[in-house]
């Protein structure tokens, strides 16, 4: 049943994504290899356009990956299942407690979790770029390493990173002018 | 009901002009709620951004829930969270209808091969961000480490790394000293605040 797979993967999602700034992606990353739903350059095409449309972008993603698994139904499925821990465990928490975030548990917690997450996005990173732009999962080391590692997109990759660190733009301007140079190079 | 329907086309105007994460909406929720309509005051939105942080979740979606919810309690969450995913789904779901199709152009193969790089790029940051708000202290580099090549080399489940840390955050403040008296000041400051 593939709808109540997308709901509960999504659901687990929700309820473990902590400390933001993309700390859905280890989970998705996980997800994809886990069922196979897409590849690795899948996902990040998804991240690109997600970055690039309206809307929280782990919420886009889960659109697209529940679309891109079971169709329009799929799509609202795992968007939902993603919303659902937010909306349950908000509901009790405003209840509750009005000072959540100011409880020392919940600072000291949080004291081990943003490195973590942060962490576990190097990770995703990782993986993602060996599988996604370098292919790397199917390497051999009797072959000629130079045949496998995709140089072009190591040298773009240090380009744009400095670029990011220098200029400060929007996500999108590094994502269009990325289209362009892919464009332009033949990527 | 027609609050609920306010509240309702309120966050899907703020869905549909949010790029990006959560603190993106932000400055949209005040001019909305704020300026506009005088429904919340401007620090509450700060405080509703600042537990969606640290609650479960997409922050986006748990600061549209926590406003909502403030509003009109669960019905207004759920009338925020809703209308605040909506763009998302019709957008992504018209861009997903037709990318397939697009992904057999020669063109969009060499652009959306760059694009790969980029967001690679793009996530890197993030990640360099993420460490420069924490305390930079041994213990947090080596949660950060272990975290990173638990997933990479032993393929763990992020859930038990969240988890794990969460706990080793705990054990750790606790070993410090920075547990206890905080606890009871916490408590102090609650009992005082309520005389």
């Amino acid at each position: 049943m593939i709808y109540l797979i997308l709901f509960l993967e999504f659901f687990k999602v929700g309820l473990f994504a902590l400390g933001g700034g993309l700390a859905a992606l280890p989970f998705l990353q996980d997800l994809i290899v886990k069922y196979g739903w897409m590849t690795s350059a899948e996902l990040l095409n998804m991240i690109a356009i997600s970055e690039s449309t309206p809307g929280a972008i782990g919420i886009n993603t889960a659109t697209f990956i529940g679309n891109n698994t079971a169709g329009i139904p799929g799509g609202i499925i795992a968007t939902a299942g993603l919303a659902a821990p937010s909306i349950i465990i908000i509901t009790i928490i405003a209840h509750y407690f009005e000072s959540f975030n100011q409880h020392p548990l919940v600072k000291s917690a949080f004291s081990g979790i943003r490195p973590a997450v942060a962490g576990l996005i190097a990770s995703a990173a990782f993986e993602l770029a060996r599988g996604g732009i370098f292919n790397l999962n199917n390497l051999q080391f009797n072959n000629n390493l130079l045949q496998f590692f995709d140089y072009k997109s190591l040298f773009l990759l240090v380009i744009i990173f400095a670029a990011i660190c220098k200029f400060k733009k929007h996500p999108i301007f590094y994502i269009m002018a990325a289209a362009l140079i892919g464009i332009i190079f033949k990527f | 009901m027609k609050k609920l329907l306010k509240i309702f086309l309120i966050f899907f105007k703020i869905g549909s002009f949010t790029f990006g994460g959560g603190y993106a909406m932000l400055p949209i929720i005040k001019r909305e709620l704020v300026d506009n309509l005088g429904w919340i005051k401007e620090n509450d939105i700060y405080n509703y951004y600042a537990i969606g942080q640290s609650t479960p979740g997409i922050i986006a979606v748990n600061t549209a829930t926590m406003t909502g919810y403030s509003l009109c309690g669960i019905k207004g969450a759920l009338a925020a969270t809703s209308g605040f995913i909506m763009p998302s789904l019709i957008i992504i779901t018209l861009i997903a209808s037709f990318f397939k199709r697009f992904q057999q152009i020669n063109l969009f193969q060499h652009a959306f091969a760059a694009i790969q790089v980029a967001v690679v790029a793009l996530i890197i940051d993030i990640v360099i961000k993420m460490w420069q708000k924490s305390d930079k202290s041994k213990i947090s580099l080596l949660i950060f480490l272990l975290a990173f090549l638990l997933l990479v080399i032993f393929d763990l489940s992020p859930v038990f790394v969240i988890l794990g840390s969460a706990a080793a955050g705990i054990l750790i403040q606790y070993y410090r000293g920075n547990l206890q008296p905080a606890y009871h000041n916490y408590h102090n400051q609650n009992q005082e605040s309520d005389k």
